[in-house]
């Protein structure tokens, strides 16, 4: 299984590599967001610093989708859906590449949009030891659900529009738990922030475990 | 022996039309049957039945070992991993480099990096196009591709589907090579074509569909001798 993981996450990362679409569109769209976001409110009336947690993660929502969107794509086109099945790969390893490079992407995301928070909304990001383990474990949730919700879209016509339709609902919890554990980081009292770690990691655990158990029969039906 | 594909009464429905009607079909083992008949007689439904993508939904239907009925999980991916179906779409990943998609659909069904690089000069895809992009190909090179990715796999049961099309004089030359000495490795050839004389002057069996059944079963040529060592065991 884990041999099949990194066959499939080597694949797409090269995908990704060759094709640049994270870099050349997903990236600049999460900047144009926080930028946007900036001008919409006024960094003067420190409006900003407020919400900058939940303005972060909702960026990194929005960008998470289109990662997942993109990594189920490629996966549609041209018969692939048919020879990833005749492939022989274990559904589980696929499942986990598929998670693992999408969340690959999304942290290099995090880290830039991080760099883009300090810069332009003055965040101040000396609690590493909360921040760090929350973007780890939010964007493990974020890509375990994506790809559980990406290969149930994936066969359908409709899956542009229907996959954010099923997924950010999905998303909820882990847009507040990572923006109430940002929040107590960046306001200097980590100690509240832990419990909403807890929860990303329930919710990463959870989805990890569907996805396991379930990408077998989503990859034969889609 | 065994033969690698033996189907008594396959029906195979899709929705609620029988695309299947009671198929009955034995092919051995360095055999090459041609499947012929009109557009929609089932040729097509045949050979995804065989590669286990559609259900047999009543009748007998064994394949490399395999009994179809209720085959799933592990049995079904050892079962695939010896099939090779090349179909009407590449089944390539368009943004990868021919070599890039050779290598990995390869190292998915347990072949190694050698293999992909063997199929790939068998190809004649071993000079500049290699490291082209797969989207960039014209039809007939993303075909090569294709039986690349099908030969490097090393499969015991070959399923093709109008394997001759987009390809030149040259490519269909190739092919009609390839699938001859796949045959005679020890291979179970099955392939849909609407090129009859081509078609004809490679396989041993022709045997044509109508509706769901077979209607003709003939042979027309005899069995290429079966090497041994050089395949996969079915």
């Amino acid at each position: 299984m884990l041999r099949d993981a990194a066959l499939v996450a080597g694949k797409d990362l090269r995908l990704e590599a060759r094709s640049r679409v994270a870099l050349n569109q997903v990236a600049p769209f999460a900047l144009l967001v926080l930028m946007l976001f900036a001008f919409a409110l006024d960094p003067d009336r420190g409006i900003l610093a407020r919400v900058t947690p939940g303005l972060y993660w909702v960026a990194v929502l929005f960008s998470g989708l289109l990662a997942v969107q993109r990594a189920f794509a490629v996966e549609s086109t041209d018969g692939v859906a048919d020879a990833l099945r005749l492939s022989g790969l274990d559904p589980a390893g696929v499942f986990l590449g598929k998670v693992a490079a999408v969340a690959v992407q999304l942290l290099a995301l995090e880290v830039l949009l991080g760099l883009g928070v300090v810069v332009l909304y003055g965040a101040d990001p000396s609690s590493v030891a909360l921040l760090v383990p929350t973007c780890l474990a939010a964007t493990l949730g974020l890509a375990a659900a994506g790809s559980v919700y990406g290969i149930l879209a994936a066969g359908l016509r409709v899956r542009e529009t229907l996959l954010p339709l099923l997924l950010l609902p999905v998303l909820a919890p882990v847009l507040i738990a990572a923006t109430s554990a940002f929040e107590s980081a960046l306001g200097g009292f980590p100690g509240e922030g832990w419990r909403w770690l807890g929860l990303l990691v329930v919710f990463a655990a959870l989805y990890t475990g569907l996805g396991l158990a379930t990408f077998g029969v989503l990859l034969e039906d889609g | 022996m065994e033969p690698a594909v033996h189907l008594r009464g396959a029906v195979s429905l899709l929705g609620r039309f029988p695309a299947l009607a009671g198929v009955d079909l034995d092919v051995a083992t360095g055999e090459i049957v041609l499947l012929r008949g009109p557009n929609g007689a089932g040729k097509t439904t045949l050979l995804r039945c065989c590669a286990a993508l559609l259900p047999v939904t009543s009748g007998e239907a064994m394949v490399l070992g395999h009994d179809l009925a209720g085959l799933t999980g592990p049995a079904r991916r050892a079962l695939r991993r010896q099939v090779g179906l090349l179909a009407h779409a590449t089944g390539l990943y368009d943004e990868l480099t021919v070599a890039d998609n050779v290598a990995f659909w390869a190292r998915a069904a347990g072949a190694d990096r050698a293999d992909a690089e063997a199929a790939m000069t068998r190809l004649e895809l071993d000079g500049r196009l290699r490291d082209v992009a797969v989207g960039r190909l014209s039809a007939g090179q993303r075909r090569r591709a294709s039986l690349a990715v099908l030969l490097a796999r090393r499969p015991a049961l070959w399923l093709l589907d109008e394997p001759h099309a987009g390809l030149d004089q040259a490519g269909r030359d190739l092919l009609d090579g390839l699938i001859g000495d796949g045959a005679r490795a020890g291979a179970a050839v099955v392939l849909a074509s609407h090129e009859r004389d081509r078609a004809e002057s490679i396989a041993t069996r022709t045997v044509t569909i109508a509706g769901g059944t077979i209607v003709d079963d003939s042979v027309v040529g005899a069995a290429p001798p079966v090497a041994t060592g050089a395949r996969r065991a079915p």
